[in-house]
């Protein structure tokens, strides 16, 4: 065999070089190519520079539990490679569109069936609800994943500090609608891509689960817009589209809600969007995925890794019906 | 309106358009081996050498009509090349599928095929188009004669539906490109129904 994987390979990039040194890379190869040319690339090295000093709120936050030790995907491929419709429906897109997006101020309404209904700022959310870091697996349901380092705190506190009422069986999400913000959003030629504004739900029991997170951060930054700033939500054991981003409304309801891509392909996106390699996409096999950074396939695990943590949520159900 | 060209003219045209038709395929290699592309690079070489693929189907389905419009005759001389280039990119699309998409899993490929119907749109366009390119020579055509060798090219359409076909059925949401490509194929299918129509009506008259 001629092509090696990166799995093969024993010693880690990470192990080798300190992170910010390999992720200055291209400063480096871009001094060494300015040298070598005797070219005057002073000003796209300061813009370079500039881009690397991005304000790093959560760089001092603790590690968080669940951590896998798999390699992390590079801050480039994890803010250039977006599945964000709200902006663009192909992949590169959102991080040029998103650019000018603002995210702050930013209002969260926490709402619906609760005792405590409440409109947070998203910095009084984030001071309220201390984040940390969680390095996960996360798998598109279009046979890709990453693994990323997000920054984030669990639903379950802001849940429990929302005070659910008995009539409180699911959890709503909703992304901001705003076409002129989102250009993705303006109807075109066949009318509105998907029907915004987004929307996402989760069993009151999954929305508890501890490993599912309000990311604000990655990589010890805000997270980028393009990712779904300001907040958005990270359900590792779920296909990526569960994760809805750039949240405005949360709210507690009593029947389960509609998600965004169960309206627009009921046989192909379900409900539960659990990572299952033996249930199919009927368009494409779930088996395998691959790991953006190496060139061949790799096994997709049941409930992405996570069985261990959240199997028995789903014992008595039928999971090729409720896919 | 236009002189027909030398034929050492239309040698150096032929050369330039064989290396034009290359810079999709040069550029790809280039951004895929320096790592200038987010992302996945085997998704950037799929959707690059199909699209490719079903823009030289239609570029080729144009040459007759553009030939007559235009009143360049001498537009057939490139015709060939360019249905080598549409079968050179669907080829490479499916050596991506195969390779880096399935790693040679021989089973997984034949249940996409059975199971998933884009695939098996795609595959009936790729197989198709072998026979296309065996016979593209000048020794085929005197083999099979000019008209049953016409007659066996005539699959291009049937191909070129498959593949536009393949196209929008892969589509999870915004169907806006391959309307597209859909759409100039219907223009230039359309076209050849109203021209076969008016050549019956001329050849009733005539006789």
């Amino acid at each position: 065999m001629l092509i090696r994987t990166r799995q093969n390979n024993p010693i880690r990039p990470s192990e080798i070089t300190p992170e910010p040194i390999y992720k200055d890379r291209r400063r480096f190869l871009a001094g060494g190519a300015a040298l070598a040319l005797g070219l005057n690339l002073a000003p796209a090295l300061a813009a370079v520079t500039s881009k690397n000093d991005l304000p790093k709120p959560f760089a001092d936050v603790a590690t968080g539990p669940y951590a896998t030790d798999e390699e992390l995907t590079d801050y480039k491929s994890v803010t250039t490679y977006n599945n964000f419709y709200e902006f663009s429906t192909d992949k590169q897109t959102p991080a040029k569109l998103a650019k000018d997006f603002a995210a702050r101020p930013w209002t969260i309404s926490v709402e619906g069936e609760c005792n405590n209904p409440k409109k947070w700022d998203i910095d009084e959310l984030i001071k309220a609800f201390p984040p940390e870091e969680r390095i996960y697996r996360h798998r598109c349901v279009e046979a890709w994943s990453m693994v990323v380092p997000w920054i984030g705190f669990e639903l379950g506190k802001l849940i429990k500090h929302s005070e659910p009422t008995g009539n409180a069986k699911f959890v709503e999400f909703e992304t901001l609608y705003d076409p002129e913000r989102m250009p993705g959003q303006k109807a075109g030629f066949f009318g509105q891509v998907l029907d915004w504004p987004y929307r996402e739900g989760l069993r009151m029991d999954e929305a508890m689960h501890p490993l599912t997170i309000m990311t604000v951060g990655l990589y010890g930054e805000y997270i980028p817009n393009q990712n779904g700033a300001p907040i958005r939500l990270i359900v590792p054991w779920k296909y990526g589209f569960k994760g809805i981003k750039s949240i405005v409304t949360i709210r507690f309801t009593e029947e389960q809600p509609r998600n965004t891509w169960n309206v627009q392909g009921p046989s192909e996106y379900g409900f539960y969007a659990n990572v299952n390699p033996q249930v199919d996409h009927p368009r494409w096999s779930q088996a395998k995925e691959r790991r953006i950074g190496e060139l061949l396939k790799r096994p997709t695990l049941m409930f992405n890794g996570y069985a261990e943590e959240v199997a028995d949520l789903y014992t008595s159900m039928d999971l090729s019906k409720h896919y | 309106m236009f002189l027909p060209l030398s034929a050492a003219k239309i040698r150096w045209l032929k050369v330039v358009v064989f290396i034009a038709c290359l810079i999709p395929a040069l550029l790809l290699g280039y951004n895929v081996l320096t790592n200038n592309i987010s992302g996945d690079p085997v998704e950037a070489m799929t959707h690059v050498s199909g699209e490719w693929a079903l823009r030289f189907l239609l570029i080729t389905l144009a040459i007759t009509p553009l030939r007559r419009l235009l009143n360049l005759p001498d537009l057939i001389k490139f015709r060939r090349m360019l249905g080598l280039y549409a079968f050179f990119y669907a080829f490479s699309h499916l050596m991506v599928y195969i390779v880096f998409d399935q790693f040679f899993d021989w089973t997984a490929i034949i249940n996409d095929i059975l199971e998933r119907k884009y695939i098996f749109a795609g595959m009936l366009a790729l197989v198709l188009m072998i026979p296309l390119a065996i016979t593209s020579t000048n020794g085929w055509v005197k083999r099979l004669g000019g008209k049953r060798w016409q007659k066996l090219h005539k699959l291009v359409y049937l191909i070129a539906i498959a593949a536009v076909t393949h196209f929008i059925w892969l589509v999870k949401a915004d169907f806006t490109e391959p309307a597209i490509y859909a759409f100039i194929l219907t223009v230039l299918l359309v076209y050849r129904l109203i021209a076969h129509r008016k050549k019956k009506l001329t050849q009733i008259k005539l006789a």
